[in-house]
């Protein structure tokens, strides 16, 4: 800020003036989150609370937004990464250690989330929500057992040609893994073979490779998708014979974080943010807005019933432990995109 | 500039005259085109040269590059390091992504000649007062966005959607066509988004049609085929060309209509390009993927413009 | 009189040509069958744009009540108004001095500069034009939403330029050469004679600028700063969690705007005539 202040011409402090920069950034916040993923009534609350602009904008991957930050002067305080790109974020020196646990609210954060891979201790970042990567099925077309990968590997006739994958090559090549019973990440050239012909077998019996997983099942175009907890009840809503499954093989869990951009022109506020979402009735306000589960003791009592009763949001106590996938190295991230454009070639 | 040799004969006045006239010219000319090829200098060939930059460079982690110049970019276009032993071999697969796009942009681009070129000649044969109607009337559906448009394509043509149900109903067929996530259905949903590309350019050529000519060939004893062919047509070249160009090429590039209809399930360029500078974390190899298109398509414009301008000059 | 109207039907006639007609209506007709879907569903009453189950005001109300969509639209327009008004004058510009000329060095040249922004993917401009911005940022610390509005700008030229090329093309130079030899200005003779000649190319490139600048989508997801999102971009970001008709809504509402400012500009223009 001081270092800046030193070069500014009048003129460009005309123009940042007229183009409303962060140079009188007083009472401001600028949130990078994934789209519709905000609830309107938190930012409404914030604002009130503590006399605060705030500016939100969406993004649709973390890489979209990984690569904007990474180029510096973004204009953004808050941003929302998944568990990977926070791991990668801090060994870029792009977050800033804000120190969560030292906050005031901390004391609320479910002890289980506090020791993580991504970021250990919590110095950098809080849970905003976290969910699963499985799959949900027609109950009403498929009568069998649901809870396994065979469903999306080697489907049963009157699944074949009703089969929805996400469109992301780490949630398919990982169920692939899964499915053989393979380490994640895995560079092991014998095993991935196996998985690429896994998966070129098991790709004629898919119809769609897509996130729009909603319309997908709501709409009858497919009778199985790959899909992700929250999105799967939204679905159920309109499919009551949808059921979200639980893997025996395993499934992929995952968390998004607020985390500060170590450019952060608006720190203070930023920080305030971080404490915000830590006080219970607020997490609840954003599981309530996007239907997944936060990470904040006690924030159930303010939560909708729907959500308390969720089979996608409430695991039942068999099912395995979801697996949150560390990010991998390159020559694997290389091994894995051949696979995919052989995939869809 | 030669010191003219004094000399009172017309011919040099004249020819002082041409000179002066064609200094004059270029000065215009330099005004005319400065400000387009500054902002597109700038803001165009700046970001170009940085991609080319990279397209050399070795992929950073998690995307971005690292500054250690590599042609491994490109030699992946061509070959492929066998995953399993290492050994180089030349590959297929990158040419087969590229051949589809190619493909079913230069097929869309012919449906949408085929549409568009009847449309721009009706609205360009209404009157005067009525043409700019008309020509709003075919832009103002993309004036709603295009993934909302392209989920209302999708209703039309699914299964269970208006078509099938339309055609079904009056028994033209059983069972429902299956047209969503075909080919079929990017190929309908590419007309679709590019057909004012392809409209508008053709009316701004065919507009200034004069009719006397169509007039005189009919006292001629023409046919409308045959004045179709030997007087519409080629009146209106630039105007085809132009929106063949505008089709082509954003065609190719096309992303989200060939993934949400189309079903995803085969890459194009597009989505390909973008997948290095996502999850791929590869951005060499994107740049160089899409540097490798741009001087395909580039030079294939080049010999056009070139056998164009003489055809030109030809004629003049 | 009788002859002439019967001359004027016989041009008219003249000028159909087999077949075009009914093209022509049909495609208006497929253009506007999404259109009329896409209506339709903005009064669905649930969540879905892909399963009706009953009429609704609900989600007009919803996006009224939603900043987001709001600030959305007003930034689509914003943008899309600045780069279809700079990138029309800069490529008429450009089209008069590319067109009706002889041969001039550096015309390849120039012609392959102004279309260049058209044969880039558009997601490897955008990472590079990201990188070139963050440098700009960092050496005038200018930030806002001109750097958007520029790179909209150069990817529109090439729009704009086409039709309004091609409307030069083999234009008849006669008018001007006949204005230019009563002693007009060459600034007179443009203005006179040239630009109203022009003017349906100049439509035409401002429409295509006008619709490619609103839908743009890549350019904008990595140019765009804080409260910059545009349309397209909210639209994006809902895929995941499922486009609700309040899109539909605001679609809808805008349509209907539009079609009422057309109307009343057609009318009045007529009135005055």
């Amino acid at each position: 800020m001081t270092r800046k202040r030193h070069r500014l011409t009048p003129v460009v402090v005309a123009m940042g003036l007229l183009a409303g920069s962060p140079v009188l950034a007083e009472g401001k916040l600028n949130i990078y989150n994934w789209g519709n993923y905000t609830s309107p009534e938190l930012i409404e609350k914030f604002k009130a609370e503590y006399d605060v602009d705030v500016t939100l904008d969406g993004y649709d991957s973390n890489e979209t937004m990984l690569a904007k930050v990474k180029e510096g002067g973004t204009g953004y305080d808050i941003v929302v990464p998944g568990d990977y790109m926070i791991k990668v974020m801090i060994g870029e020196g792009l977050l800033a250690e804000i120190k969560p646990n030292e906050m005031e609210n901390f004391k609320n954060l479910d002890p289980k989330w506090v020791d993580v891979w991504w970021d250990p201790g919590r110095s950098y970042s809080v849970p905003w929500q976290w969910g699963t990567t499985s799959f949900t099925v027609d109950t009403a077309v498929y009568k069998g057992d649901i809870n396994t990968l065979a469903l999306l590997f080697e489907p049963p006739d009157e699944l074949k040609g009703r089969i929805n994958m996400l469109n992301d090559m780490n949630d398919v090549i990982n169920a692939g893994l899964r499915y053989l019973g393979y380490e994640r990440c895995n560079g092991n050239v014998e095993e991935l073979k196996q998985v690429t012909e896994l998966l070129l077998n098991a790709k004629q019996h898919w119809r769609t490779m897509d996130y729009s997983t909603i319309e997908k099942l709501t709409s009858g175009d497919v009778d199985l998708s790959q899909n992700w907890n929250g999105a799967a009840m939204r679905a159920r809503e309109q499919r009551p014979t949808l059921q979200y499954a639980y893997p025996k093989e395993g499934f992929t869990g995952w968390m998004d974080n607020v985390a500060v951009l170590s450019d952060a022109p608006n720190m203070e506020n930023a920080k305030l943010f971080v404490n915000f979402i830590m006080a219970p009735e607020n997490a609840a306000m954003i599981s309530n807005f996007a239907r997944y589960a936060n990470g904040i003791k006690g924030s159930e009592a303010f939560m909708d019933e729907a959500m308390l009763s969720a089979p996608e949001i409430v695991m039942p106590a068999d099912a395995p432990t979801p697996d949150f996938v560390q990010p991998c190295p390159q020559e694997t991230v290389d091994l894995y995109n051949k696979i995919w454009t052989r995939l869809k070639q | 500039m030669l010191a003219p040799v004094q000399d009172t004969s017309n011919e040099t006045r004249l020819a002082r005259a041409r000179r002066l006239r064609d200094v004059e010219e270029r000065r215009t000319r330099r005004f005319l085109l400065a400000p387009a090829l500054l902002v597109i200098g700038i803001f165009g060939l700046f970001p170009l040269t940085i991609s080319m930059l990279y397209s050399i460079l070795t992929p950073g982690t998690y995307g971005g590059v690292t500054w250690k110049l590599s042609g491994e970019a490109y030699l992946q276009f061509l070959f492929e390091r066998d995953i399993f032993d290492g050994s180089l071999s030349l590959s297929s697969t990158y040419l087969q992504i590229y051949g589809r796009s190619i493909g079913l942009a230069l097929v869309a681009t012919i449906g949408a000649l085929i549409l568009g070129f009847p449309t721009a000649y009706f609205i360009a044969s209404k009157p005067r007062e009525q043409r700019n109607i008309w020509l709003f009337l075919i832009t103002l559906p993309f004036w709603t966005n295009l993934l909302i448009r392209t989920y209302a394509i999708l209703l039309i043509i699914r299964d269970e959607g208006i078509i099938n149900l339309g055609l079904m109903s009056v028994g033209v067929i059983e069972t429902p066509l299956n047209i969503l996530y075909t080919d079929g259905a990017v190929f309908i949903g590419l007309i679709y988004s590019y057909l004012p590309f392809m409209v508008l350019p053709l009316y701004a050529s065919l507009e200034k049609l004069d009719f006397k000519l169509v007039e005189a060939a009919y006292d001629l004893y023409a046919n409308r085929f045959q004045v179709l062919r030997r007087i519409i047509i080629p009146m209106a070249k630039p105007g085809i060309v132009a929106g063949c160009i505008l089709v082509f090429i954003p065609g190719l590039g096309a992303y989200i209509t060939p993934e949400l209809l189309g079903g995803g399930k085969k890459l194009m360029i597009g989505n390909m390009i973008a997948l290095q500078f996502g999850s791929s974390r590869n951005w060499p190899f994107g740049s160089a993927a899409a540097l490798i298109l741009m001087v395909v398509v580039m030079a294939a414009l080049l010999i056009y413009v070139r056998n164009a301008g003489k055809q030109g000059a030809h004629h003049g | 009189m009788v002859d002439l109207s019967f001359r004027r039907r016989r041009m008219q006639d003249l000028r159909k040509q087999p077949g075009f007609d009914q093209i022509a209506i049909a495609c208006m007709f497929v253009l506007y069958a999404p259109i009329v879907v896409l209506v339709v569903f903005s009064f669905n009453d649930n969540r879905s744009v892909v399963r009706w189950t009953e009429f609704s005001f609900r989600w007009y109300a919803a996006a009224f009540g939603n900043d987001g969509i709001r600030n959305a639209t007003l930034v689509s327009f914003q943008v899309a108004a600045f780069a279809t008004f700079f990138s029309v004058i800069f490529a008429t510009m450009a089209a008069l001095a590319t067109t009706r000329t002889p041969a001039f060095r550096g015309q390849t040249a120039a012609y392959a500069i102004i279309n260049q922004p058209l044969m880039v993917p558009e997601i490897v401009t955008a990472v590079a034009t990201l990188s070139f911005f963050a440098i700009l940022k960092r050496l005038t610390g200018v930030t806002g939403i001109g750097y958007l509005m520029v790179a909209h700008t150069v990817f529109c030229i090439p729009f704009a330029y086409m039709p309004i090329r091609a409307r030069l093309e083999d234009m008849n130079l006669s008018l001007e050469q006949a204005a230019a030899d009563l002693y007009a200005t060459p600034l007179r003779v443009f203005w006179r004679v040239t630009l109203p000649l022009l003017l349906p190319g100049i439509f035409a490139g401002a429409m295509l600028a006008f619709v490619v600048s609103l839908d743009d989508v890549i350019i904008t997801l990595l140019v765009a700063g804080p409260g910059e999102t545009t349309l397209p971009i909210y639209i994006l970001g809902q895929i995941r969690r499922g486009i609700t008709p309040e899109i539909n809504a605001v679609s809808t509402l805008l349509l209907g705007l539009t079609l009422i400012f057309v109307t009343l500009f057609f009318f009045l223009g007529r009135k005055r005539t």
